[in-house]
């Protein structure tokens, strides 16, 4: 099934990008992340493809800046999606080669003609990067 | 399913010598359902001769991809729109900031034009256009939004027997890095996707499109590789360059057929009719 074309746009705008973005839809499954974010993901978007919303809240576990795990319902983009508003916070994660970072993050929700709700985008950058 | 193409012309009308061919009206195509059911596909300067033909009607749909103008200079001259027993249905994308009334008075208004829509004697009903499918008389319609600056949507239309897609204004290779991408990350393509008829964008050459990036066309290239991706059964070009003489089109066409299309090419001329 052909994704909006908001979702479309958005994604190939992302690609252009030099800033680490990741797309998700309304259900908040992974849709893409770009090529810079994949240096603070930990692995090529080509390699993890879409993920559902369960899965990658598993392999990409996000913690507050204490150390202390963000449970599936407080992560941002999920508030963000639930509550329809921008979310900005900073917090640790996991990436896929095992390597916490800390990283500040903005969630856009993307609303649609009509008032569809889309999905989000998630603009983030390493806050110490090594 | 019958479609008649009533203009087939891009961005400006383009009377003279050098498009009687292909035509120089701007986009309009009507599709008459087996039932008699009339919809009327974009506004542009074709559809007055459209209003010359139809007759006695008791009602007719006219459905807007977008408002640019030569997807609606024509509306005014309309012939139904004068008939007090004619109800005229005008569908046309979804807007945030206004609804379809207030863009259309922008042109149907003192000093562009001097009738305005409240003295129209037919009865006339402005509708946003659901994303999605819907049902006007015996045609199953759905629309999406489609690649092109400012909200514009192109329609699938289907008689359950057969099916037809109008994208005329689309630039589904707008950012792609591999033209074309997956069926879901295409513009477009639900619509398109195994139809019996595309009638598609093909405002460019190959070599002119890097010139317009962004400015929400196809190159001729791109309406071939769209309608492979979306498995349709037939091609028919429209939304030519004003600046593209009957011959500029016939070799743009040629060349394209030589590379053997996986269905079949069909230059969109104005008056042409194709039974589905």
């Amino acid at each position: 099934m052909q994704k909006p074309i908001e979702l479309i746009l958005m994604r190939q705008l992302a690609s252009y990008l030099a800033m680490p973005i990741l797309i998700a839809d309304r259900e908040g499954n992974l849709l893409y992340y770009n090529q810079p974010a994949e240096a603070i993901l930990g692995r090529r978007f080509a390699e993890t493809g879409e993920m559902r919303s369960e899965e990658w809240v598993q392999t990409l576990p996000l913690y507050e800046e204490d150390g202390s795990p963000i449970p599936p319902e407080r992560r941002p983009l999920l508030v963000a999606l639930r509550e329809r508003r921008v979310v900005h916070r900073r917090v640790r994660i996991q990436g896929l080669d095992g390597r916490s970072r800390r990283i500040e993050s903005t969630v856009l929700p993307l609303d649609g003609q009509g008032g569809r709700s889309l999905g989000g985008a998630i603009i983030f950058w390493e806050l110490d990067p090594s | 399913m019958r479609v008649t193409l009533w203009g087939t012309r891009g961005s400006l009308p383009s009377a003279g010598p050098e498009t009687l061919r292909y035509g120089g009206n701007t986009s309009c195509v009507e599709v008459r359902g087996e039932d008699g059911t009339l919809l009327v596909l974009d506004a542009g300067t074709g559809i007055r001769r459209l209003g010359a033909t139809v007759g006695e009607i008791p009602a007719v749909d006219v459905l807007l991809t977008h408002l640019h103008m030569d997807h609606l200079q024509g509306l005014g001259f309309f012939a139904p729109l004068y008939r007090p027993k004619v109800q005229v249905h005008i569908w046309g994308p979804p807007s945030t900031t206004m609804d379809l009334q207030a863009r259309l008075v922008r042109y149907l208004s003192p000093p562009l034009f001097p009738v305005r829509l409240r003295e129209l004697p037919c009865d006339l009903v402005l509708l946003d256009v659901p994303l999605g499918r819907f049902t006007i008389g015996a045609l199953e319609v759905a629309a999406a939004l489609v690649s092109h600056p400012g909200p514009t949507v192109g329609y699938r239309i289907s008689d359950g027997r057969v099916a037809m897609a109008y994208l005329p204004d689309h630039e589904p290779a707008l950012g792609a890095r591999h033209f074309p991408e997956e069926p879901k990350w295409t513009s477009g393509y639900d619509l398109a996707a195994g139809v019996d008829l595309l009638i598609h964008d093909v405002q460019y050459a190959d070599a002119e499109y890097p010139q317009y990036v962004g400015w929400g066309h196809s190159a001729i290239g791109h309406a071939l590789a769209f309608a492979a991706l979306a498995g349709a059964r037939r091609l028919m070009t429209f939304h030519h360059n004003p600046t593209h003489s009957d011959d500029d089109l016939d070799r743009l066409i040629e060349t394209a057929r030589r590379g053997e299309p996986p269905f079949e090419l069909i230059p969109g001329r104005e008056g042409m009719t194709i039974a589905l």
